[in-house]
């Protein structure tokens, strides 16, 4: 049984969580700059502690177009991780991923081809994969991840699936955002760490907290 | 002047005309409109989860297909609508992931649906008109003044029930 309270973390937790994201979405980041052979920087992680009204605000409103990768986890730490672009940034990665001729080229519908969908799904893979096998070695857990699934829609709808997996623990959710970019052209990226709160408990005890 | 008022996540709020409701980004969650024709006073509540008896931690009684619709006509009472000439329309409940599984948590639009129409049909609130399932998430506005629900959705012409 778990005895950790989202509303009760203590900012010790707090760090440790953070610490997470740092590593998590910085191997992640490594892995996206290899990918595309340019330089990709990122900024200091937030994390937050949102409440469901809030959840979406922090991609630019509910309603706001956005690619969402999303993974299931298993083994040691169950849950699920998400990772979500805007819809310029996604067009950008896979023109940059692609070599497509028209790089400024940004689309603010779902104008993607089947290819650029699946580039984009291998985009997810890459650094969810990253992100997830620093985070386990850094635990010293085992961490299988599902195949991506992937959605174009609404912010608040995509959201809305990690979201209802929080709902059944608490009221709020915890939510880990990285931005990151190149040098000339800033894209942006969130990830979403969503272990169960069990898993939250085996994360910390495995850091001996 | 007519203004609009915006419902979130696993909340709930109520209008009379000429104001609206609204919610926005609806996924596998559900929109639920309770509506007084004749005061033309209305109530949407934004759910998650089925069934608040399944989960321990229930301190938001909004977040629950169960509990929101109980409470959202205690609050439009409030507000002078009566409760035998409430009907309900609901949007949302999409599956917005191809997870290929039958598991719970892939079902999770499908039970929100469910459990709705079940508490529904319980009040003996009836239900005109739904859009649910498919795979794309909605946002929906409610005005009290005609009755009618419109739901957008992206790349998607507006549907009016």
């Amino acid at each position: 049984m778990s005895d950790l309270d989202l509303n009760k973390i203590s900012n010790m937790q707090y760090d440790v969580l953070r610490e997470i994201g740092n590593i998590g979405a910085g191997n992640a980041t490594t892995a996206l700059s290899q990918l595309l052979n340019c330089r990709i920087d990122m900024k200091v992680p937030k994390v937050d502690l949102l409440e469901f009204k809030e959840l979406s605000d922090i991609v630019g409103g509910a309603e706001r177009p956005v690619v969402g990768i999303l993974f299931t986890l298993e083994k040691d730490i169950d849950g699920m991780m998400m990772f979500m672009m805007d819809m310029s940034a996604s067009r950008y990665l896979v023109n940059m991923l692609l070599g497509n001729s028209q790089p400024e080229r940004v689309s603010d519908d779902c104008g993607f081809s089947e290819l650029e969908l699946s580039a984009l799904s291998e985009i997810g893979n890459i650094i969810a994969g990253a992100y997830l096998s620093s985070l386990s070695s850094l635990t010293n857990m085992t961490i299988t991840s599902s195949i991506p699934y992937m959605a174009i829609d609404m912010a608040g709808a995509i959201l809305s699936v990690p979201a209802i997996e929080f709902g059944k623990i608490g009221d709020k959710a915890l939510l880990i955002e990285t931005e990151f970019g190149d040098i000339d052209k800033t894209v942006n990226g969130y990830f979403i760490l969503i272990p169960t709160l069990n898993s939250y408990t085996a994360i910390l005890n495995s850091l001996g907290l | 002047m007519s203004k609009i008022i915006k419902v979130g996540m696993a909340d709930a709020n109520v209008c009379v005309a000429p104001d609206a409701i609204t919610t926005l980004g609806l996924g596998s969650c559900v929109g639920i409109v309770l509506y007084d024709p004749v005061g033309k006073i209305a109530g949407l509540a934004h759910i998650m989860l089925p069934d608040s008896t399944k989960i321990f931690n229930n301190s938001n009684k909004y977040k629950f297909a169960d509990t929101a619709i109980d409470l959202l006509i205690v609050d439009m009472l409030k507000i002078g609508a009566n409760r035998y000439n409430l009907v309900a329309k609901i949007a949302g409940g999409a599956q917005m992931f191809n997870f290929g599984s039958s598991s719970e948590m892939m079902r999770i639009g499908e039970r929100n649906v469910e459990a709705t129409k079940e508490k529904l049909a319980q009040l003996g609130i009836k239900l005109l008109a739904e859009d649910t399932g498919a795979n794309y998430g909605r946002t929906i506005e409610f005005y009290p003044e005609t009755g009618l629900l419109h739901v957008k959705a992206v790349g998607r012409a507006l549907k009016i029930i």
